[in-house]
């Protein structure tokens, strides 16, 4: 018997965990605020800091949802999350901890390159498929090797796949630096792309509807892609014969040899998929925002998708709520990081704190939340009776 | 004796888990010098009980009094230092460490071993004289016997100084010959003094050993009788609640074609020890043949290269038609196609995923099945759970919800739904593998009829279980596995659980008297892993 209603355990402890994760977050602003030489007396103090505490909050929420400007980067990062939260989310279903979503959207990154430099495409829309398509086959053959050798030689996906990171980087180094870099150019990073294959941004896509959107935030259509996966990822987990061996295969390996399901097909597939998940996250950041490749363009959006992938429980929908959780930090982050003396690290600190609460202490809230749940039920048998 | 303070003495004790009421106002009184059973089906609270009384959980009431004191039992620790000695269905030994090591871990007298050593060197020589209790101090773990393995965990609990033994199904891993020895032990421990506790689901070593009983049932002690007042069927009824049926009701087997035909089959695990040795075995339409073995011995192995997981050699047909043995078409679902079914051993490791609905349990393995599908790139997930629903209702699981969580049912309507799931494509082939293992009896019945059922639709069935009563029980035709070999086959009509009982030890010869000690050194050198879990 499950011992907590449905809404409780996929509302109500992240959303309790997110409550302590922003309380201890508050505590050390609380500590490090900047207090005026004015306020001499202990409670003068105390109110500057609480209205220092107060006004950062303030700031973070506006700077990131206050203004189209504000939601144009919130949903850009969460564009990034999403793409890597799914990427970490499939191979999760199969039991493997793809560490590698950061090297594999380098790679994405120098698929959608390849693609958008060296083909002349007649649309973005056609573009749009063409590069895609290159970012997920370069982001799935990364993710692939690791898997492949997790298999056939027993070596561990986690160690492969972090080791694939630092491969992916020096790789791009290397021919950003030596191969790709225009003639003349100091600037270790690709040409431009060509203009026909700019995407559209939100504030393209929602002027036609009479909706003003800000010009200069870097959202664009890689967004409504982002959301279709998640929607293809839910039908392929949940509704297909592949997500049911998945699945299967992720729950146990000896139940899924019994039924005859290869473990070399299953996990061979599940990092494919998640391999090129990451990878396409590179129609965003590079196609759409930078509108070129440069070094480090992925800006360990990689790693944020294990975050995100374990505060939504895996499950596509709760990717995609963390995924707009994680944007809202990093562009509040990036507000306070700009407008206050709140130093950049901090705003790592608070990351942090999101993680370790709604990740890695998630009992913590769960269990006193499951025996309240119990004692209620029981009380309500007794009353019952 | 009358006025003597009982050994151990429970006064109502009561225990929760969440909303399951595991034990209820649980009051026994065992007095020293006997052996008391205690008997129930699975669930019905006995290891909570005995884990109650060896500190690993707290009683949320109750009282516990050891030799008329009372005791608050904490931990293990505490438990050991008043006495109390544990000896668990799988063996906590340490296999690369000697006996002797293993004797005193845990029980070290200061930083130094060798003091502790030569210490327990001489204490094992006594216990060896007092209680018949014979070990070679030197031998590692893992090249003695289960009968010894187990021995040496008895031993562990008297260096201890344990005037109280608690055995958890203490018969399940060893050979009938096995558990006579260990009841002759017992006995001698008895009558020194000690005071035994036997929790076992089998009536039989209940009705041969015990002084007194008690009888669990849905947490609740139903029952505490004297051994020599009662009967096995009165147990049974007092375990279940009903009258059962302890007899499989069948007629004689009317045998067909040969549908499985197994020559010269071997298989080697990962490290290349040979675990089948050449297996040669028919199984006819309509007959059940039964594979009887100590755990360990091949049977599994057996199973999963039938079932289409494991690689082996040899030739395989079924109904006269080559089964692949390796590659690309010895998987699950090929074997499936080819109408073999597969009850696998173990229903929480392989039969089930624990975690998945049993809905989703139900197309487990035919996930494939066209009529689950709603169109090429979608599974049908409404058809799954009308299809499941029936099943339900056939099988009788209780509770019939197709939404429930594989881990919510119990183990007997676990077995139900992978029984349903794979008798209900009717295939030709069934492999069954432990139908019955920690299963409650009035299910044993229903799955024992089921199993009969299909036999006596002309269906072939490949039945692999370690109670040789089952064996006997639901068997036309019985074939003995020792070490990955066959070593005989019996008509269980023309044989008795001791010859068995020499053929599952390797002894081919069973006309003439063999001592126990030969039976366990021919064990020891199986080589078969056989204290495994499996």
């Amino acid at each position: 018997m499950d011992v907590m209603p449905k809404w409780a355990e996929v509302i109500l402890v992240p959303f309790i965990s997110l409550l302590l994760a922003a309380f201890i977050s508050g505590l050390v602003v609380f500590a490090i605020a900047d207090v005026p030489d004015t306020a001499i007396t202990m409670m003068d103090r105390i109110g500057a800091r609480l209205d220092f505490v107060w006004g950062a909050a303030k700031l973070m929420v506006n700077g990131a949802l206050g203004s189209t400007y504000g939601w144009g980067y919130t949903l850009y990062y969460a564009t990034n999350f999403m793409f890597t939260g799914l990427a970490v989310a499939i191979a999760f279903h199969a039991r493997l901890f793809n560490i590698g979503g950061e090297g594999q959207a380098m790679l994405g990154g120098l698929g959608v390159a390849i693609a958008c430099l060296y083909i002349p495409w007649p649309h973005w829309s056609v573009a749009l498929i063409g590069a895609a398509a290159m970012a997920g086959l370069f982001g799935a053959v990364w993710a692939a090797i690791p898997a492949w050798l997790q298999v056939k030689r027993g070596s561990h996906i986690v160690i492969t796949t972090i080791m694939f990171n630092f491969i992916a980087a020096s790789l791009l180094n290397y021919l950003l630096v030596n191969l790709m870099r225009p003639k003349g150019s100091m600037d270790p990073a690709t040409a431009h792309f060509r203009e026909a294959t700019n995407l559209p941004t939100l504030h393209d896509l929602l002027a036609p509807f009479g909706i003003a959107f800000s010009k200069s935030a870097p959202a664009n259509v890689s967004l409504l892609v982002a959301i279709a996966a998640c929607f293809a990822l839910w039908l392929l987990i949940w509704r297909t014969r592949l997500g049911f061996e998945i699945r299967s295969y992720g729950e146990s390996e000896s139940g899924a040899k019994y039924a005859g399901i290869s473990p070399f097909k299953i996990t061979m597939i599940a990092m494919i998929i998640s391999g090129a998940l990451a990878g396409m996250m590179a129609i965003n950041n590079v196609m759409g925002e930078a509108e070129r490749l440069v070094l480090n363009a992925t800006e360990g959006a990689g790693f944020i998708g294990i975050a995100v992938a374990l505060m939504g429980r895996s499950h596509p929908l709760g990717v995609f709520i963390a995924a707009i959780l994680f944007g809202f930090l990093y562009q509040g982050g990036a507000e306070l990081a700009l407008w206050t003396s709140i130093p950049r690290e901090l705003i790592v600190v608070i990351q942090a704190l999101v993680i370790l609460f709604t990740g890695a202490l998630d009992n913590m809230v769960r269990m006193p939340l499951e025996r309240m749940f119990l004692a209620l039920r029981r009380n309500k048998a007794a009353g019952a009776n | 004796m009358a006025n003597q303070a009982p050994a151990i003495e429970l006064k109502g004790i009561s225990k929760a888990f969440g909303p399951v009421q595991a034990n209820k106002d649980i009051s026994i009184r065992v007095m020293p010098g006997t052996i008391h059973g205690i008997i129930g089906e699975n669930g019905a609270g006995k290891s909570t009980l005995m884990s109650i009384l060896y500190g690993f959980y707290k009683a949320d009431a109750g009282e516990i009094f050891i030799g008329g004191k009372k005791a608050n039992i904490t931990d293990s620790q505490a438990a050991i230092a008043s006495g109390i000695g544990m000896v668990f269905q799988h063996f906590k030994l340490v296999e690369n460490f000697t006996v002797l090591e293993n004797i005193i871990l845990g029980a070290e007298d200061g930083g130094l071993l060798k003091p502790s050593l030569a210490k327990a060197r001489r204490t094992l020589i006594e216990l060896a004289n007092d209680y018949g209790l014979n070990v070679e101090p030197d031998a590692l773990v893992q090249d003695i016997g289960v009968g010894m393995q187990q021995r040496v965990e008895i031993l562990k609990a008297l260096y201890r100084q344990a005037d109280i033994l608690i055995l958890d199904e203490p018969t399940g891993v060893l050979t009938p010959a096995e558990a006579d020895q260990l009841f002759r032990i017992l006995g001698r421990l008895r009558s020194e003094g000690k005071t035994i506790i036997l929790i076992t689901h089998k009536l039989r070593e209940i009705m041969e050993t015990t002084d007194t009983v008690s009888v669990m049932r849905r947490g609740e002690m139903t029952a505490t009788v004297k051994t020599s007042e009662t009967s096995p069927a009165e147990l049974a009824e007092l375990m279940v609640g009903r009258k059962v049926l302890l007899r499989v009701d069948k007629k004689p087997a009317t045998p067909g074609d040969v549908v499985l035909d197994v020559k010269n089959l071997k298989v080697k695990d990962e490290k290349g020890v040979e675990r089948l040795r050449g297996i040669d075995l028919r199984v006819r339409a309509g007959e059940i043949v039964g594979i009887a073995g100590v755990a360990g011995n091949g049977q599994s192995e057996l199973l999963e290269v039938l079932g289409g997981y494991q690689d082996g050699t040899g030739e395989l047909l079924l109904n006269g038609q080559p089964l692949d043995l390796s590659g690309r078409h010895s998987d699950g679902q090929s074997r499936r196609a080819r109408g073999v079914a597969h009850v696998p051993e173990d229903r929480q490791r392989e039969g089930l995923i624990m975690n998945f609905h049993a809905w989703e349990n139900t197309a487990f393995g035919y996930h494939h099945d066209a009529s689950y599908q709603k169109n090429a790139m979608l599974m049908d997930n409404a058809a799954i759970k009308a299809d499941t629903a029936e099943k339900m209702e056939r099988f009788d699981v209780r509770p019939p919800d197709p939404n429930l969580a594989a881990k919510n049912f119990s183990g007997g309507n676990q077995q139900k739904i992978v029984l349903a799931r794979e008798i209900e494509r009717n295939p030709d082939l069934l492999l069954i593998g432990q139908p019955t293992r920690g299963v409650d009896i009035g299910a044993i019945e229903f799955i024992h009829q089921q199993i009969v059922a299909l036999r006596d639709q002309g269906k072939a069935i490949l039945l692999v279980s370690v109670e040789l009563e089952e064996i006997l029980a639901l068997s036309d035709r019985i074939a003995v596995m020792f070490d990955g070999q066959v070593m005989g086959e019996r008509m269980p009509d023309q044989t008795d659980e001791k010859e068995l009982g020499l053929l599952m030890a390797g002894i081919t010869d069973t006309a003439n008297a063999h001592s126990v000690d030969e039976i366990e050194e021919n064990l020891a050198h199986a080589g078969g892993d056989a204290g495994k879990e499996v």
